[in-house]
């Protein structure tokens, strides 16, 4: 479902050139759960935003559910983020001001699905992360393990290919980051494919495959028994 | 280009901005109301002025010619050149028989006269005319007076139309009409006083000041006088051109001089001057119109201004939308829909704040020769439709730029944004 061969990533600030990654080769199957592991600076967060489509490699090939994504333009990559791909934030990142139904409803706006049918999916997937009382609710109004749920559920809604989660247990206390690790494996269990960047080793053991990130090179891909 | 959804979701983006940015949004919105009102003002006084013009261009008569004998300037048939030309009453005759593009002519024979009311004694040129002299001209008479007419002029009548001014100076409040004036010792009855109006252009002074009778009185009272003028108006202004190339023709025919030399007769086309008139009249409300818009495009940049802020604190909104799928334009829409909409919240407030304030100048009770001349502000559907098109603009531009940058957000750098 994924491939990539030889990614490169210049960054150049002034006369100072860094390479973010140096050349990584990954191919991630359906239904897998990735966790992209490695110290700050490792270039994962570079690795997170190419895989989500959020910036382009300086070279080398990305392949996503058949599509060459190199070359796309603006517009042709926020269609494929918005179909194809689910993001989870470490800080949420919700729309204050919207209700959690809003918020779910967002992907699905942005892609032109009609109010009725719009309204049905983002309330079924808030059902599904177990927020069918809190609908009506303001980002604000809602805890931390809450609002990750919201935007779970905001990432599923458009049925996406995968699942691209950066450090998302980062911002809550444990009780509810084990809730959200639960949900993970319950979306894993039920076919979907998840990759998650994080720091956090006891988070990357629930992942079936972990792959070790360093100085823009993957340096280790363990596949759990 | 948006769907509902999306409209109810900018107009909940602006409310939370507008409680967090309450003052500078009120500041913002009043600036564009103060510029909505100078050009709603501007462009009122401007529309006003035109009006006043429009009124004092036609106070001398509309679409009129005014001819008068000149001297040739060249040698003809044997004629040597510089000999002076003088008019006689069947010229008016020849002119309207002869001349199909012309409608209607009217003499004019003029002269200094003192005349008395009781005690009153005033010099003022009093002009023997015809009755089409009244409409040509656009001498009306005040309700309860009329102009000269043909019986009259057939009986060669001892009748008067008084300018308003003259008429204020002999009989002061009193209405003169049925009253005795005396113009040159001789005994006039004043049949009409002429309604005050506003005059732009003028020959021999202005005809608030002047006495009017039958050309046929004037003749008999003043032995001698020749036609000092005579004022015509052609079919249509069409054919206005061509009528006075035909005056040429005609009259070079009866007084034998070459119908090329120009200087043979004088006339004045006053279509021309209305032509020149109003275009000044079209470019003060330009040049009016583009203070104004002016003064809106500062409130104009008071709103980039601030929806340059407003990405800034959004930049990471703005990512996340961007990581959500939100194509370009669903990135910028709500940019531009907030601009508009403060700028059209300002300029509804602008707008009916300067009609109350021209709502005020109206029943002011402002009287005057100047007032008369600059008329007063006066609203019309153009100047609404100027003052939006002129607000749509403005507001556009300042959504626009902003959400344009809204749109060069790299979502990778804004999702870290703080």
């Amino acid at each position: 479902m994924i491939r990539m061969r030889s990614i490169r990533k210049v960054y150049s600030t002034g006369r100072v050139e860094v390479e973010a990654l140096r050349g990584v080769d990954l191919d991630i199957g359906g239904n897998e759960y990735v966790a992209i592991v490695g110290p700050s600076g490792s270039g994962k967060s570079t690795l997170m935003n190419i895989l989500g489509c959020l910036d382009t490699p300086s070279s080398g090939e990305y392949v996503l559910s058949g599509e060459t994504v190199g070359g796309l333009d603006r517009n042709r990559l926020a269609e494929i983020r918005n179909k194809r791909i689910g993001f989870v934030f470490q800080n949420f990142n919700l729309l204050p001001y919207a209700s959690a139904l809003e918020n779910v409803e967002l992907p699905l706006l942005f892609a032109g699905v009609p109010t009725k049918e719009r309204h049905e999916r983002a309330a079924a997937m808030l059902e599904r992360v177990d927020l069918q009382d809190r609908m009506d609710h303001k980002a604000t109004e809602l805890s931390g393990g809450e609002m990750q749920r919201v935007a779970i559920a905001r990432a599923l809604v458009n049925r996406p290919a995968m699942i691209l989660a950066d450090e998302p247990t980062g911002n809550l206390d444990s009780t509810s980051g084990k809730g959200i690790v639960g949900l993970f494996d319950e979306l894993h269990a039920s076919g979907q494919t998840i990759v998650m960047i994080t720091h956090d080793a006891a988070v990357a053991r629930v992942a079936s495959r972990v792959v070790q990130i360093r100085d823009g090179e993957i340096v280790e891909d363990q596949r759990a028994a | 280009m948006l769907t509902r959804a999306e409209i109810a979701l900018v107009w909940r983006l602006f409310q939370h901005d507008a409680s967090r940015n309450r003052k500078r949004i009120a500041l913002t919105v009043l600036a564009i109301a103060w510029g909505t009102l100078s050009i709603v003002l501007l462009l009122s006084f401007g529309e006003g002025l035109k009006l006043a013009f429009h009124r004092g261009k036609s106070g001398m008569g509309e679409g009129i010619g005014i001819l008068w004998p000149g001297s040739t300037t060249r040698a003809y048939m044997g004629l040597a050149s510089g000999r002076t030309l003088a008019f006689t009453d069947e010229d008016a005759d020849i002119l309207k028989g002869r001349i199909p593009s012309i409608a209607s002519v009217s003499r004019e024979y003029s002269k200094y006269c003192s005349l008395t009311a009781g005690t009153k004694l005033v010099n003022a040129r009093t002009r023997g005319v015809d009755p089409s002299f009244g409409e040509l001209r656009n001498i009306i008479p005040r309700t309860g007076g009329r102009f000269v007419d043909d019986l009259d002029l057939d009986a060669k009548r001892r009748v008067v139309v008084l300018g308003d001014s003259l008429a204020t100076d002999l009989f002061g409040d009193v209405d003169p009409v049925g009253k005795t004036v005396r113009i040159d010792q001789s005994s006039f009855l004043v049949i009409g006083v002429m309604q005050t109006k506003v005059m732009m252009g003028m020959y021999s002074g202005p005809d608030k000041n002047q006495a009017t009778i039958p050309a046929s009185t004037f003749k008999s009272m003043f032995t001698g006088q020749k036609v000092q003028n005579f004022i015509y108006r052609p079919v249509s202004m069409e054919v206005a051109d061509e009528a006075k190339a035909e005056i040429y023709r005609v009259l070079a025919g009866k007084y034998h001089f070459d119908p090329d030399d120009t200087r043979a007769l004088s006339v004045w086309d006053t279509r021309e001057d209305q032509r020149i008139v109003g275009n000044i009249a079209l470019g003060i409300q330009v040049f009016l119109g583009i203070i104004g818009a002016l003064t809106l495009f500062v409130g104009g940049m008071g709103v980039a201004n601030i929806m340059y802020a407003v990405v800034k604190e959004r930049t990471r909104e703005i990512g996340v939308k961007m990581a959500l799928g939100a194509k370009m334009r669903q990135v910028m829409a709500p940019f531009l829909l907030e601009a508009l909409m403060m700028t059209v919240v300002g300029g509804v407030l602008g707008t009916l704040a300067a009609l109350a304030l021209m709502g005020v100048i109206a029943v002011l009770p402002l009287k005057g020769e100047a007032f008369d001349f600059l008329g007063r502000p006066t609203f019309s559907p153009a100047i609404a439709a100027a003052t939006a098109m002129v607000l749509g603009t403005i507001g556009m531009l300042a959504g626009y730029f902003p959400a344009r940058r809204a749109a060069s957000v790299n979502p990778a750098v804004s999702l870290r944004y703080e």
